[in-house]
């Protein structure tokens, strides 16, 4: 527990990914089974035990404490589970705290009511930073800044030639310690078996189409398809269970038992997740209402029915269709679809084309709600994970553009901690008022970044905490995808994927775009 | 005999000692002040004429130049008694920073002891604090909170150094306050093996120096000057706590962010202020060592001059002492020395 402890205290401090992935390397290599794969578990968020509630925390320390001194403790440090490690008293010799098997072990096995003795033991037994990972991890409040796939990521450089997305495709198959899949990565092992379960495959990724590109694009060697304004899943289903998985991997089905209850067949099948209006794609708000749930109600289904748009196949039944070329897949995939007839689903349309010249129409005329451009595939490529170069194009419409001016600063991290780069603009209003709109973190060159953290420092007017306001001085043009309408904005929309893509040096702030141009723009 | 609450008294420019007619740590220039420690929020300059310890007396010099601000310096050594108007001083090492000292005052019978800033955890750099047994005790309370309890420094480094390891083609920056601190983590780590040159902000450069003439070895010092970068991958250098987020430390190879202070043991602190290595290392009395503190000079009274007052003065009481806060508005208990 006190490697862990360690670990937990440093990722969540560490900006840097490959600090992280150090820091994680070294603590997979050093610790012992089961303790590591508890660990695991405990970073991807797979460990689950019935939590402790902030009240038997509460009531537990004041049976050691003053209440007094507690509460003000609380009160300056914010956090019920560090200050509880902090004030608990710390006996005069620290012997030996609880390992992580042992804490998951007596969790999963103890009745709910020996849980404030056995608890007091552990905490007895520790130093604070122990106390803290232990209280973190059993009130499941650890966020220690790790995705799921840069965990993986970390286990592929920890042993053999095995890579993060070798490790992806048997992960949904394991379960905690894991003890199988540390066995293989150690090569004393076999790979871990699936058996049928539900496992998820790393998905086939596009690259941005850049202009360069385009000219050497053979029309007759790609299939166009629109870009859809969704989530990317991939439905796996089977006899051995069903499953949403998201791009990143991450198990949402139970987010959308709508689709869950229709993959009543045996394939895997990568789509796009949409939220309908009648028979018309809804604007990506609507679909952002169903996700990160950890449930759906009957209304929420029904106000905002989820839908899936097919791109491809990559299991029927048993096999494997991944080696084949796109277009033999697509073929795969319209024959099932029509013996199938799955609900809530529907094909991707694919979109005839003869000249680069015709596809650029196309995408010019691309804006209608749910399409974000056009994607081109090559008809001879496989499936591949990742994102392989020259296979899969995405070509994103022209983004949306305004002249905003800049409000606040706030210094960066990790590489950009000295740098003021994280940047709110707003809109003027008819009242002369300029209302914040968004923040933009990138677009700009590093020369750019030195350029604009000085001219913030020398225009500063205020400041709080990491924060610097400015005078209304500076005009950014801001590119983003789309606007849509928010209520937690002081100005009524939100803006997707803002970024700067110029710096209008030359521009006067009152010259600025008017929040009215952009109101203009909502779907 | 007075109760010393009868001859020490708060005034504007600080806590007053009538019968001595002199300030102690005094927070505006006044005739004659005597002064704990050479950090800058208690020895101020402009004063007519200063006491405090040798070492005291020389790192003031070093920070305001020789003249003192214009003081006169009046050095009187640790143990030493000297009769000031009607009352007798004597200095007891405090245990803070080098040259450090607590104010013990004599008066017609009674005793007070001002103990500046202080802390019990050993440190290389200074001599330890003294129990002295008096009437009043006058403590801080920055770290006056049961949350705070320092872990032994030596851990913090082994945590320095462990990292150092890991991520060997990184500088690793500390930031430690110019005085005391960063002498303490030097000290520190050259006890804990490492030998290589350790490199310093501009700032530290001269304090360093003044330590090192005092008789506390630090080993190879270098400057961390721009032209080093390179060199400067792999290496340990210490700079001021606001130098080491901010433009100074460009210069750095993908910069370790750490941080040496009692703070630290707070993680929003450490996250907030962009700290990826924090290392509790404190010059100031933890929570028990308050508690303790008060128990070994046994003063049925205790006066709290600045930090988290309240909290002390609560345990305090329900130990069955007096205590009481003196509201001392000026010393930078929040600040980047603990």
């Amino acid at each position: 527990m006190i490697a862990f402890a360690t670990l937990i205290e440093r990722l969540t401090l560490t900006p840097g990914r490959l600090a992280k992935l150090a820091l994680l390397q070294r603590f997979f290599a050093t610790e012992p089974d089961p303790d590591r794969g508890w660990a695991l578990a405990a970073l991807t968020g797979d460990l689950t035990f019935p939590a402790a509630k902030p009240a038997l925390i509460r009531a537990l320390v004041e049976t050691r404490t003053d209440p007094i001194l507690f509460r003000w403790s609380y009160d300056f440090v914010g956090d019920l589970a560090e200050t509880a490690s902090l004030i608990w008293p710390t006996p005069a010799a620290v012997t030996d705290p609880p390992t992580l098997a042992e804490i998951v072990e007596t969790l999963r096995t103890q009745p709910k009511a020996a849980l404030p003795t056995i608890l007091a033991a552990w905490l007895d037994a520790s130093n604070a930073d122990v106390r803290y990972a232990i209280l973190k991890l059993i009130t499941g409040g650890l966020r220690a800044g790790v995705s799921a796939r840069l965990a993986k990521t970390a286990l592929a450089g920890h042993g053999a030639a095995i890579s993060a997305d070798d490790i992806e495709e048997v992960w949904h198959g394991l379960t905690p310690p894991y003890e199988s899949l540390f066995a293989w990565l150690d090569a004393r092992g076999p790979r871990p078996d699936p058996a049928g379960a539900p496992v998820f495959r790393p998905p086939m990724l596009a690259h941005p189409l850049e202009p360069a590109d385009i000219a050497a694009l053979d029309p007759a060697d790609y299939t166009a398809e629109w870009k859809w304004d969704g989530i990317r899943v991939q439905l796996v289903a089977g006899p051995g269970g069903r499953r949403v998985f998201s791009r990143g991997a991450e198990d949402i089905s139970a987010s959308f038992p709508d689709i869950l209850a229709v993959l009543d067949f045996d394939a895997v099948l990568d789509g796009e997740l949409l939220v309908l209006r009648g028979t018309d794609v809804a604007p990506f708000a609507d679909l952002q209402q169903r996700l990160n749930r950890k449930s759906a109600s009957a209304k929420l289904q029904e106000q905002y029915p989820a839908w899936v748009r097919l791109y491809d196949i990559l299991f029927e039944g048993p096999e494997d269709l991944r080696p084949l070329p796109f277009a033999d897949r697509r073929a795969r995939l319209e024959a099932w679809h029509a013996r199938h007839a799955p609900a809530r689903m529907d094909l991707s349309e694919t979109i005839r084309f003869t000249s680069i010249t015709e596809l650029t129409g196309l995408r010019a005329g691309a804006r209608d709600a749910g399409i974000e451009g056009l994607m081109l595939k090559r008809r001879d490529s496989p499936y591949l994970p990742g994102r392989p170069r020259g296979k899969w194009w995405k070509w994103k419409r022209d983004p949306l553009t305004i002249d905003a001016v800049l409000m606040y600063a706030q210094r960066g991290h990790g590489k950009r901690s000295s740098f003021y780069s994280d940047y709110t603009f707003g809109l003027w209003r008819e009242d002369g008022e300029l209302v914040p709109v968004g923040k933009a973190y990138s677009g700009f060159t590093d020369a750019e970044l030195t350029r604009i953290d000085s001219w913030v420092r020398n225009h500063t007017v205020a400041r709080f905490g990491p924060v610097r306001e400015v005078s209304r001085g500076l005009v950014l043009e801001i590119e983003f995808d789309a606007a849509q309408k928010s209520s937690r904005h002081k100005s009524g929309v939100a803006l997707r994927f803002p970024r700067v893509s110029r710096l209008r040096w030359d521009k006067p702030a009152s010259e600025a775009d008017h929040l009215t141009t952009l109101l203009q723009r909502l779907p | 005999m007075p109760h010393p609450e009868a001859w020490l008294t708060v005034r504007p420019e600080g806590l007053y000692c009538v019968p001595g007619d002199f300030f102690i740590d005094p927070l505006r220039p006044v005739p004659r002040a005597v002064i704990t420690h050479a950090h800058s929020d208690h020895a101020r300059p402009g004063h007519g004429a200063v006491l405090a310890t040798p070492e005291t007396i020389a790192l003031m010099r070093t920070r305001m130049g020789d003249a003192l601000g214009g003081a006169r310096a009046d050095k009187l050594p640790i143990g030493e008694t000297l009769s000031v108007g009607d009352t007798k001083i004597r200095l007891a090492p405090a245990g803070h920073v080098l040259g450090s000292a607590q104010v013990v005052i004599d008066h017609d019978g009674s005793r007070a002891v001002i103990s500046g800033d202080y802390k019990r955890a050993p440190d290389p750099t200074c001599a330890p604090f003294t129990p002295v047994p008096c009437d009043v005790f006058v403590t801080e309370a920055t770290f006056g909170l049961p949350v705070f309890t320092h872990p032994p420094a030596a851990a913090e480094i082994a945590k320095l150094l462990d990292s150092v390891k890991l991520f060997p083609d990184r500088t690793h920056v500390v930031g430690a306050y110019s005085l005391g601190k960063a002498q303490r983590v030097i000290a520190l780590l050259r006890a804990a093996g490492w030998n290589a040159p350790i490199y310093l902000h501009g700032a530290h450069m001269p304090l360093c120096a003044a330590y090192e003439a005092l008789g506390i070895p630090l080993g190879e010092l270098r400057p961390a000057t721009v032209a080093d970068r390179a060199a400067l991958a792999g290496q340990i250098v210490l700079a001021p706590p606001s130098a080491i987020a901010d433009r100074w430390a460009r210069r750095l190879t993908e910069p370790v962010t750490a941080m040496a202070s009692g703070w630290m043991r707070v993680r929003q602190r450490a996250k907030a202020g962009g700290i990826e290595l924090p290392l509790i290392i404190s010059d100031h009395a933890d929570w028990p060592e308050l508690l303790q503190t008060i128990a070994d000079v046994a003063a049925p009274e205790i006066w709290v001059t600045h930090g988290n007052e309240e909290a002390l003065i609560h345990a305090a009481t329900q130990r069955g002492y007096r205590a009481r806060a003196l509201r001392l508005v000026g010393y930078d208990d929040a600040e980047e020395a603990a």
